[in-house]
C-alpha cells in the first residue's frame, strides 16, 4: 500500500534526515517506527503526506508517486491519511469542535454526517465538555486528543500517528493505544512513530527501527531495541 | 454544492468577526484608502468645477460697425454658432450697449450730457463668443478675420488678449494633467498599502493554511474564506468612508465654495450619494478580494 524506494531527505549539508530509506508496508498492517530523537521518524512521515520533498528517491502511494502529483492533486491523497501530528497542528482560530469538523468538511461531508460523527468522535477521545474552546484554552493532552479525533473523524485508509501519546497520562496513553488498535482491527493501516518502550513492547506487531537516518531493524513482531 | 459555498461564506465571517484587531486594523487601513480614493475624486470634481469656472470667465468680444445691418448680425451669429468650438454666443444690440454704458456712467453728468445732446446711437452692436475650451480662441478668430465679415466688423478684442488667454490656457491643461498624475500617484500608493495589508493579515495565518492543505482541503476551500473576509473589508471600509465623508464634506463644503467658488462639495457629495458609494464598494471588494487572493498563493504550496 505504501511504498519508500530508496528515500533520501538531506535538510542541509550538516543534517541528513534521511539515508537511502525502502520499505513496504501492506494494508491493515500496524507498523510501529521507533528512534531516538533526532532519527528521522517525523522526517520519514512527512515525505509521505508530501509535506516535505526527498531529496532522491520515490514514495509510493498505492501505484501512485507522492511527489510526482501536482498540487491541486494532493488532497486527494492526503485526505485519506488522517495525521496526529506530534505538533499538534490544530487550527488556532477553530474552536475543538469546528477544528474536527473541518476535516470532514475539507472532505466534503455532507453536514448531517458532520453534525453525528464529530460529536461521537469527541466523546470517544474524551473531549465532550470541551468542544467549544480554542486550542489556546486546551491542556497539552487535551490537544493531543482533539488532534487524534480529527485524524480519525474522516475513517482514513491510513493514521500516521506521531508520537500520539507523548502528552498523555498513563490511563489515557492507554484509551489512545487501544483506540489505534481498535481502528486497526476495523481494516485501517496504522503508523505509528514513537519512543514509548512500554507501548511498542506490548503491541506486538511490526517494529522498524531508525538510526540516523537509516533503518537498522525490520523485525516482524518486534520489540523496543537500541 | 450549495453546502460547499454555504460553508465557505460561513467560514469568511467567522474569520471575520474572530480575528478581532486583524480585522479592525485591515478594515481601518481600508477605510483609509477608500477615503483618499474618494478624497481624490472629490477633488478633482472641485478642480474641475474651479478651472471650468476659470474658463468660462475667458470670452471673446466682437465690436460690430455701427453700420452694420442687423440682419447680417444675426448671419454672422448663426454661422458662429454652428461652429464645432462655440460654446455660447451672447448678442448686445447697439439699444442694450447704450442702456448699459448709460447705467455705468448714470452718476457722470458729464457723459450722459454730451450722450444727449449727440443724438444718434454711437455704440456698436457685439457680440460675446464662449469657446468650449480656452485652446479654441485661436480658431474662432481666425474664422472671424475671414474678409467676407470685415465690412461688418469693427475690431476683435482676442488679439489684444491672445497673450493672456494663451497663458491661461496653458496654466489650465497643466493643471489638469497635474491633477491627474497626482490622484494616480496617490491612488496607487493607497491600493499598494491596503494590499499590504491585507498580505500582512493572510500571512498570520500561514500556518493554519499549510495545515488546512495537510488534512485535504482543497485550494478552492481555503481560498475561499479568504477572499470572502476580503469582500467584507471592502463593504465594511466603503460604509464606513460613506459615514466619514458626510461630516467632512459638510464642514468643508461652504469653506471651498467661499474659496474656489462654483461647487457646494457637501451638495454634490449627496446628490451623488449611491454614484459614489457603489465607486467605493466597488474599489474596496474588488481590492479585498483581490489581494486576499494574490496574497494566500504562495501558502497554498504546502
Ligand atoms: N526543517 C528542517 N530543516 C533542517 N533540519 C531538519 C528539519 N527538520 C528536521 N531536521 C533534522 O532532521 C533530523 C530528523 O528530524 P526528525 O524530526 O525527523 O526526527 P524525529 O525522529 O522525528 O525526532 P523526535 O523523536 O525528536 O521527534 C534531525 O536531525 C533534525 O534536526
Ligand atoms: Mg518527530
Amino acid at each position: 500500500m505504501i511504498y519508500f524506494d530508496h528515500v533520501s531527505k538531506v535538510y542541509s549539508p550538516t543534517s541528513t534526515a534521511l539515508d537511502d530509506v525502502s520499505f513496504t508496508i501492506e494494508p491493515k498492517e500496524f507498523i510501529s517506527i521507533v528512534g531516538k530523537s533526532g532519527a528521522g521518524k517525523t522526517t520519514l512521515l512527512k515525505l509521505l503526506l508530501a509535506e516535505e520533498k526527498p531529496s532522491s528517491g520515490r514514495v509510493f502511494f498505492e501505484s501512485q508517486n507522492v511527489h510526482s502529483l501536482p498540487r491541486t492533486a494532493i488532497h486527494k491523497i492526503r485526505r485519506r491519511i488522517g495525521t496526529i501530528f506530534q505538533d499538534f497542528r490544530l487550527l488556532a482560530s477553530k474552536t475543538c469542535y469546528e477544528n474536527i469538523a473541518f476535516a470532514m468538511e475539507a472532505s466534503g461531508s455532507t453536514d448531517e454526517e458532520i453534525e453525528a460523527d464529530v460529536p461521537q468522535v469527541m466523546d470517544l477521545v474524551g473531549l465532550m465538555n470541551k468542544a467549544w474552546h480554542f486550542p489556546h484554552e486546551l491542556s497539552g493532552g487535551e490537544k493531543q486528543r482533539a488532534a487524534i479525533a480529527r485524524a480519525i473523524v474522516n475513517r482514513p485508509d491510513v493514521i500516521i500517528a506521531d508520537e500520539p501519546t507523548g502528552n498523555l497520562d498513563p490511563i489515557n496513553t492507554w484509551e489512545i493505544i487501544e483506540l489505534l488498535k481498535k481502528i486497526n482491527s476495523m481494516g485501517t493501516t496504522v503508523i505509528l512513530a514513537t519512543h514509548a518502550k512500554d507501548i511498542i513492547n506490548s503491541l506486538d506487531k511490526r517494529v522498524i527501527t531508525i538510526e540516523d537516518g537509516k533503518i537498522i531493524r525490520d523485525a516482524k513482531r518486534g520489540r523496543y531495541v537500541l | 454544492m450549495s453546502a460547499y459555498y454555504s460553508r465557505i461564506i460561513k467560514a469568511g465571517f467567522i474569520n471575520f468577526t474572530r480575528n478581532g484587531w486583524v480585522t479592525l486594523a485591515t478594515v481601518m487601513i481600508m477605510v483609509i484608502t477608500l477615503f483618499v480614493i474618494g478624497s481624490i475624486m472629490l477633488s478633482n470634481v472641485l478642480l474641475v468645477s474651479v478651472l471650468t469656472r476659470i474658463e468660462k470667465k475667458v470670452d471673446v468680444s466682437i465690436y460690430l460697425k455701427t453700420t452694420a445691418k442687423e440682419e447680417d448680425i444675426l448671419i454672422l451669429k448663426s454661422k458662429l454658432e454652428n461652429l464645432p468650438e462655440v460654446d455660447e454666443i451672447r448678442y448686445m444690440t447697439r439699444k442694450e450697449a447704450l442702456s448699459s454704458f448709460m447705467e455705468r456712467h448714470k452718476n457722470n453728468a458729464l457723459i450722459t450730457q454730451s450722450l444727449d445732446e449727440l443724438g444718434d446711437n454711437p455704440l456698436g452692436a457685439s457680440l460675446n463668443v464662449h469657446a468650449k475650451n480656452s485652446e479654441q480662441y485661436e480658431s474662432v478668430a481666425m474664422f472671424l478675420s475671414s474678409p467676407a465679415f470685415s465690412s461688418i466688423i469693427d475690431k476683435i478684442n482676442y488679439f489684444q488678449n491672445k497673450i493672456v488667454i494663451e497663458r491661461l490656457s496653458n496654466i489650465l491643461t497643466t493643471s489638469r494633467r497635474a491633477g491627474f498624475g497626482i490622484s494616480l500617484v496617490l491612488a496607487v500608493i493607497a491600493v499598494l498599502v491596503a494590499f499590504n495589508t491585507i498580505r500582512l493579515a493572510i500571512y498570520t495565518s500561514k500556518d493554519e493554511i499549510s495545515v488546512m492543505r495537510l488534512v485535504g482541503a482543497k485550494n478552492s476551500f481555503i481560498r475561499g474564506p479568504f477572499i470572502v473576509e476580503g469582500i467584507l473589508y471592502g463593504i465594511i471600509s466603503a460604509f464606513v468612508t460613506m459615514v466619514a465623508f458626510y461630516p467632512l464634506t459638510l464642514w468643508l463644503g461652504p469653506k471651498a465654495e467661499f474659496f474656489f467658488g462654483g461647487l457646494n462639495l457637501f451638495e454634490y457629495y449627496i446628490s451623488n450619494f449611491f454614484q459614489f458609494f457603489i465607486i467605493l464598494l466597488f474599489i474596496g471588494t474588488i481590492l479585498g478580494s483581490f489581494s486576499s487572493f494574490i496574497a494566500i498563493r504562495r501558502y497554498l504550496k504546502v
